[in-house]
């Protein structure tokens, strides 16, 4: 096992987490839940101190962790693009629309370019089935995407855009 | 409630707030307030309006008037015409795409003349995160009724005579249900709901907990009561922000008036609910996958018998209830079980709610009486196919369904017609397909995802839908044998039969379903090479006809791959070996000159 070697802050973030569901093992979720929405991932190393902390084997926290699919172990882009992949939204185009933000950004689902800008994910059905196929850009909705938009709504985030400056 | 002359009620859906309804909301406001009217109108962000398609919506009582797909910069208008002088807005009011006519009033619209709204009842009609609008349409009346007048095996009673059965997918009678939880002796019993909701492109339970969270919480305790629980747990989607939202408002709210917590009413019943959060496994809604889940592990089903009713969350005796199933529960004690038993068909008691998506004209929510036919829903509710094309075909049961076609129309709806035909009710997910949809793929889609999602423990489901995939992905690249057809059919009910847990019990029949109904389309496929619906890729190619090209360049121009080659004025070329098959060219040529051969 590799030995741990997190910033200060990120362990007491997670020993935090940890104390607040009283370092219990059938906590383990909710553990991970709020440690993904504090840090953004769980990497391996985070996933072994979780396992001291609530006194059990790495090898059961790493099963649950890639078990689940919200749970990930790279971090995601600055900008995190998914692409609804539900029914509602396949039926509408939703394949070719993925297969148009593979081919611009030269990415693969689940991968972050080497700038650390974007990554693709697919996600199940966002609810809004009647803006069928739907794109989402961090916390931004993007309905009746077409394939040719595509080059568009990425622009939207690349540098130089005013809207999008820090 | 303070006595309004009108009220606006906007829809905070999570498909309408994709489309700034929370703007729209603001900009009422602030115009009511501008107009010096905050005393006699008020706005209310309340659930899912069910009329998706057209969203974001915007209705005002007292007179019905229902405007769709408003902006934000609506808001003055919407306010100075209607509110101020009471004339509609007519280029916002909705336009039947079939009959041209402009339609002021929501009950004459043909999306709900059909709909009979038992569960949705309070959905975009009450602001969910206030309380008093919930008890003041009859919300918690249901619960002080069971607490105060019947006794649990009364309560049990009813839920049996009304005949209501879960809507989860399994149609199991829930009176019987609490029956078997009531009769396991335990100090300590739970109370679940399953808020899961796995179904791609179902979004039922998410909209009822949305729009009406009180209903499901109110359930919950009468549950709790009926069996002898005391602890109710939601276990819901994480992906589901709004929902965890509304509920903690909703959980917090009635704790603060007693609802909830420690002698409810005055009657010494305790029950109180929690929340605990799906991290995106589909097979966590399959009960006792849920149930593991909820208890920290891998979310991977058990055999059963001990059934949860006797063995459950930490081993003790659970109820697992569906959000819809839920929701049914206070109208039918506060009107009868005789009532609830009235509507519907023989052996399928009340309404159903389906998420209505796919091709057609009216997506949205809709909740309609069981015994309904397909025909009625699609097009009477639904407003026919998108874009005037044919309808194919309609999925349901969303994974563990099948498709039916043109002949299943006129089938009424109920669980066991569904079965019957090869279909399920399922959740109530319900995905039209039209004439451009080519079954092998659409049968491969939802492979795909039961591949995805499979947890791996049992060998038929990990591994033979393993193999029913790459069959159906040879098909779908031309590659495929008539004795690859045989071979899904023989596959798929060894899986069906040999499988651990509902997953993999239904998971093949989306492909038996499409082979039953639609067997020549996979025969063009295997025999012809051809994909009927010019959906393969692999199978087709976009060719320009030389007679029709001018020469305009634009689908040169437009081709993301440069495949295209040509002289200005003199028929272009795609090159095979580069053509990506995006159908651009094929899309933006206004002489028709590109087929797809
Ligand atoms: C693979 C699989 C997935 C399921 N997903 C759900 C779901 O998302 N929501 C749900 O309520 N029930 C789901 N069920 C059904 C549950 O196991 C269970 O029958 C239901 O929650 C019982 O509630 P009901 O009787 O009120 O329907 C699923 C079953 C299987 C086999
Ligand atoms: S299927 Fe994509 S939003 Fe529902």
């Amino acid at each position: 096992m590799s030995k741990i070697k997190l910033a200060e802050h990120v362990i007491e973030t997670v020993q935090a987490i940890c104390a607040q569901y009283n370092n219990e093992e059938g906590e383990l979720i909710n553990v991970l839940h709020g440690t993904q929405s504090k840090l953004g991932y769980l990497p391996a190393e985070v996933q072994e101190l979780i396992a001291k902390e609530l006194d059990m084997s790495v090898a059961k926290v790493y099963g649950v962790v890639t078990f689940y699919s919200f749970f990930t172990m790279t971090p995601m882009g600055k900008h995190p693009i998914s692409i609804c992949t539900g029914t509602a939204c396949y039926v509408r185009g939703a394949e070719q629309v993925l297969e148009e933000f593979k081919r611009q950004l030269k990415l693969e689902v689940g991968k972050t370019t080497d700038d650390g800008k974007f990554s693709i994910s697919c996600l199940r059905c966002v609810g809004a089935c009647g803006l069928a196929p739907v794109v989402m850009v961090g916390e931004k909705v993007y309905g009746r995407v077409s394939p040719q938009q595509v080059r568009k709504i990425i622009s939207e985030y690349q540098d130089g855009c005013p809207s999008h400056a820090e | 409630m303070a006595d309004y002359k009108m009220h606006m009620l906007v829809c905070g859906g999570t498909g309408c707030r994709a489309s700034e309804s929370k703007k729209i909301r603001q900009n009422l406001d602030a115009s009511i307030q501008a107009n010096g009217l905050e005393d006699s109108v008020q706005v209310v962000e309340t659930g899912c309006f069910g009329f998706c398609e057209k969203g974001p919506v915007v209705k005002i009582l007292p007179d019905n008037t229902f405007y769709v797909q408003v902006r934000p910069e609506d808001a003055d208008q919407i306010v100075a015409e209607h509110i101020v002088k009471g004339r509609q807005v007519k280029h916002l009011l909705y336009e039947d795409p079939t009959k041209q006519e402009v339609i002021a009033d929501s009950k004459d619209m043909g999306f709900y003349k059909k709909q009979v709204r038992i569960a949705l009842r309070n959905c975009g009609f009450i602001d969910p995160e206030n309380i008093d609008e919930y008890i003041s349409r009859d919300g918690y009346a249901a619960l002080a009724t069971c607490l105060g007048d019947m006794t649990p095996e009364q309560v049990i009673d009813t839920m049996k005579e009304s005949g209501l059965r879960g809507r989860g997918g399994g149609g199991f009678p829930t009176g019987l249900k609490w029956q078997f939880t009531r009769n396991s002796v335990s100090e300590q019993k739970y109370v679940v709901c399953n808020a899961d909701e796995g179904d791609p492109g179902a979004f039922m339970d998410r909209s009822i907990l949305e729009g009406d969270p009180h209903s499901v919480l109110e359930a919950m305790a009468i549950c709790g009561y009926a069996i002898g629980a005391d602890t109710g747990l939601i276990y819901i989607r994480a992906e589901y922000p709004l929902a965890i939202d509304r509920l903690k408002v909703a959980i917090k709210q009635a704790r603060e008036i007693g609802l909830l917590g420690n002698d409810i009413m005055g009657t010494g019943f305790n029950f109180d609910v929690e929340l605990r959060y799906g991290a995106g496994a589909f097979v966590c809604g399959e009960e006792t996958a849920l149930i593991h889940s909820m208890e920290g592990l891998r979310g991977e089903p058990t055999f059963k018998p001990p059934f949860p009713a006797v063995e459950g969350y930490l081993k003790k005796p659970t109820n697992v209830n569906n959000v819809e199933t839920l929701a049914n529960v206070p109208v039918i004690i506060n009107k009868g079980a005789e009532w609830f038993a009235s509507i519907g068909t023989d052996k399928s008691k009340g309404t159903k709610v389906f998420a209505l998506a796919g091709k057609i004209n009216n997506v949205g929510l809709i909740e309609v009486p069981m015994g309904t036919t397909l025909r009625e829903v699609i097009f009477d509710i639904g407003g026919g196919i998108k874009d005037g094309k044919k309808f194919k075909a309609v999925q349901t049961g969303g994974p563990s369904g099948g498709c039916l076609t043109e002949e299943h129309l006129d089938t009424p709806i109920d669980f066991d017609n569904l079965l019957s035909v090869g279909s399920m009710m399922g959740s109530g997910g319900m995905i039209v397909m039209d004439e451009d949809d080519c079954m092998v793929s659409v049968a491969k889609f939802y492979l795909e995802f039961t591949l995805d999602e499979s947890c791996g423990k049992c060998t038929p489901c990990r591994i033979g839908n393993k193999r029913l995939y790459e069959i159906l992905d040879k098909i779908t690249q031309g590659k495929g044998t008539k004795e690859d057809l045989d071979r899904l059919r023989m596959l798929g009910n060894v899986i069906k039969d040999t499988s651990l847990c509902g997953l993999g019990q239904t998971s093949p029949n989306p492909i038996l379903s499409t082979l039953d109904n639609f067997y020549d389309e996979y025969l063009a496929h295997v025999e012809d090479g051809r994909c009927p619906a010019g959906q393969c890729k692999a199978l087709l190619q976009y060719k320009i006809i030389d007679d029709k090209c001018t020469g305009c360049t634009l689908c040169f121009r437009q081709c993301p791959v440069a495949a295209i080659s040509g002289e200005r004025k003199s028929p272009h070329f795609i090159d095979q070996s580069l053509c990506i098959k995006c159908g651009v060219c094929y899309e933006k040529c206004k002489f028709d000159a590109i087929e797809i051969v």
